[in-house]
């Protein structure tokens, strides 16, 4: 039904708009193909995943983007265009009904044939995250830069603060999701200079973690290989996740994106900065940007504590 | 300042916009004195280049003089006064892409490196007014540019030569000519070069430089084709001719041995079953491309000789000829143009007399008249080839 649905809202929104009796606004001549190149979103997920549940689950909420999209336009018609409008909301609250039952029914499935490390996730658990990039550095002044553990929230997005405490010990503030903090102890539990650093959380720290750092001399004799595992505890399980998959907060695209600005700062010297996304590390979402123009005073000023 | 922005599909409008700033330490101001409209402006203004923004400033094609610089900008490369040609790949000269100059792979200077990753596999060089794919940077096609990494890329013009001399260096002219290079051009060899818009010419003149037998020029437009034959060419229209039987005739049965493609996406057809194939396709974006050019280069060229890609493609394309490619020995080479590689020997050779990049200007104009300027480029009214816009 994505498909079909998708197919003609894509190739006659003409039809499907007037149709449905929206065909007196601008804004339904935008939405009209949005909404039907999600929908084929929807089909392709729904036809080629193996994790139907959660196709079927964003069927749902793509289903209640339409009823208030619907909502809104029912506000704002009358005579023929509204009789068509409550006729389409009720074929669509038909389908939501439809489609709310089949990701129920899914995702019991689901939760019977599921893998048990993903029942662990669901209940809260740890986490590991790899990521690597290369540097044209050498590997000693990579590491020094790294083993210098004040400079890592110049290029860590959701690092406030670390504060060396001690040769070893440090403390670590940072960011979560919901504009709340998080903030632990950790120590340096294993390095070797210009190879290694390995580190873990202490005491009782809201997000657990530990982590490790290699500096690995690369194949071309000039730039060196970092390789990162990091792990740690998602607080909420499988929700939080989602949650802050939602905000842009997906971790690994996450640790992918802080090692691209290590690279940046090493190689050269600096975060670098669009007119469209102009933020530097503070950027954790990249999808949501600014239109590609030169900042007034009043944005820049804006961005420096954004 | 005014600049001429995106503002949506079809639409650009010449706006106010705030002045630029100097947001990184290694960025220069530049006041704008010439910039121009690329043949790839409008696969954005018509809508094939996803996540472009209402508002964003466009243009990649421009010049001017510094009128500031940031503090970390290396004072023995770039100065405030200095007249500079800019190049529309954005390189910070740091990276290993850079390294093996190919600039418009850096590896540093897209900020959205993350959202280009998911579309090209790895992600390409920040790119002046070309969609937030490429970075999001403010465009040219302005009365002032912010231009990050200024002391790698702008290249210095001290000589009297005049803006429409070496404006072209910022793209079309070294674009041209690496397409030419990437073809290992022989003596006896008889190029082919689809597309005799800006970029083809500047192909074809570099094939002739890099010393071409022939060099054949494919089009539909006949005033693009006698710009080209009155450079020396041999003009063969597609909507008169079967092109695959024409080039076969002109280089007894053997093909091109060296085959440009300087159309790229947008690609216009005169069978037209094919091209309402590719049009449907693109219509409902489960093809991005609509690759004819290329398919038709690759099926005319020599066995064993090389198709070169420079025309713009944006993501996936269909029924791409792999058989004649694989059974025939073709090489296939590509890239959008590295272009701080060949400024200075190309500076060079306009001032040698070796290539005048000022026989394919049309059309000069007030910035101000963008919006009609994209209107006669797109529409190839007016016997218009290339329009130079003066902020």
């Amino acid at each position: 039904m994505s498909l079909g649905l998708g197919v003609a809202q894509l190739a006659a929104p003409e039809t499907v708009r007037r149709i449905s009796g929206v065909d007196d606004s601008l804004t339904s001549r935008a939405v009209v193909p949005l909404v039907g190149a999600r929908e084929l979103v929807h089909a392709a997920g729904l036809l080629t995943s193996r994790r139907k549940s959660v196709w079927a689950w964003t069927r749902v909420a793509g289903d209640a983007m339409d009823l208030t999209a619907l909502g809104m336009a029912l506000a704002h018609r009358g005579g023929r265009r509204r009789r068509r409008l409550v006729g389409v909301t009720g074929a669509v609250v038909a389908i939501t009904v439809l489609d709310l039952l089949t990701a129920v029914q899914a995702t019991r499935t689901r939760e019977i044939g599921s893998v048990p490390a993903l029942r662990r996730s669901r209940k809260g658990g740890s986490m590991e995250l790899t990521a690597t990039t290369t540097i044209r550095k050498p590997a000693s002044e990579v590491y020094a830069f790294w083993r210098d553990l004040e400079n890592l929230p110049t290029f860590m997005a959701h690092l406030e603060q670390v504060r060396a405490t001690g040769d070893r010990t440090s403390h670590w503030s940072a960011g979560a999701p919901f504009g709340t903090n998080v903030e632990w102890d950790a120590e340096i539990i294993d390095e070797a200079p210009g190879e290694r650093i390995a580190w873990r959380s202490t005491g009782h720290a809201d997000v657990p973690n530990s982590g490790t750092v290699r500096f690995v001399p690369a194949p071309d004799g000039v730039s060196t290989e970092v390789h990162v595992v990091l792990v740690y505890d998602i607080p909420g399980g499988a929700v939080g996740k989602a949650v802050a998959k939602y905000f842009g907060e997906e971790p690994h695209q996450q640790l992918d994106d802080d090692l691209r600005r290590l690279k940046q700062v090493l190689e050269t010297g600096e975060v670098v900065r669009s007119d469209g996304a102009p933020w530097g590390k503070r950027a954790r979402k990249e999808f949501p940007q600014r239109p590609a123009q030169p900042l007034s005073d009043a944005e820049l000023a804006k961005g420096a504590d954004a | 300042m005014r600049a001429n922005t995106w503002a949506g599909r079809n639409k650009v409008e010449v706006r106010d916009v705030p002045d630029p700033k100097i947001l990184n330490k290694r960025d220069a101001i530049v006041r704008i004195t010439s910039t121009a409209i690329c043949g790839s402006d409008l696969h954005l203004v018509n809508g094939y280049v996803p996540t472009m923004q209402d508002g964003d400033v466009m243009g990649h094609e421009f010049m001017g003089e510094v009128i500031e610089v940031g503090p970390g900008v290396d004072p023995d490369r770039l100065r405030v006064g200095d007249r500079v040609v800019v190049p529309f790949p954005i390189a910070c000269g740091a990276c290993a892409a850079c390294a093996a100059e190919m600039y418009s792979c850096c590896e540093n200077s897209n900020p959205n490196a993350g959202i280009a990753e998911k579309m090209f596999g790895h992600p390409v060089a920040g790119i002046f007014g070309y969609s937030h794919l490429t970075g999001g940077f403010a465009g040219g096609q302005a009365q002032y540019a912010r231009v990050p990494f200024a002391d790698v890329g702008p290249l210095k013009i001290e000589s009297d030569l005049s803006d429409e001399q070496v404006l072209f260096l910022s793209d079309i002219l070294p674009t041209g000519y690496m397409g030419a290079e990437m073809c290992d051009i022989r003596p006896s060899d008889v190029v082919a070069v689809w597309g005799a818009g800006p970029v083809g010419q500047f192909a074809m003149d570099s094939a002739r430089v890099l010393g071409a037998a022939k060099v054949i020029a494919i089009d539909k437009e006949p005033y693009r084709l006698e710009m080209a034959e009155r450079a020396g060419y041999t003009p063969v229209n597609f909507e008169e001719v079967d092109v695959r039987s024409r080039l076969l005739e002109l280089t007894g049965g053997r093909g091109p041995d060296k085959c440009i493609d300087a159309v790229g996406l947008e690609a216009t057809h005169g069978s037209a079953h094919i091209a309402a194939y590719d049009r449907v396709k693109q219509a409902v974006r489960s093809e991005t491309e609509r690759p004819h050019a290329l398919r038709q280069a690759i099926m005319s060229c020599r066995s064993g000789g090389v198709v070169s890609v420079i025309g713009v493609y944006g993501g996936l394309m269909d029924k791409f000829p792999a058989g004649a490619w694989m059974n025939r020995a073709l090489t296939l080479r590509t890239g959008q143009c590295h272009v701080q590689r060949y400024m200075k020997p190309l500076l060079q050779r306009i001032e040698r007399g070796e290539i005048d990049p000022t026989r394919i200007i049309t059309h000069t104009m007030p910035l101000d008249e963008a919006e009609r300027g994209f209107d006669i480029f797109k529409n190839k009214q007016d016997n218009c080839e290339k329009i130079v816009l003066k902020p």
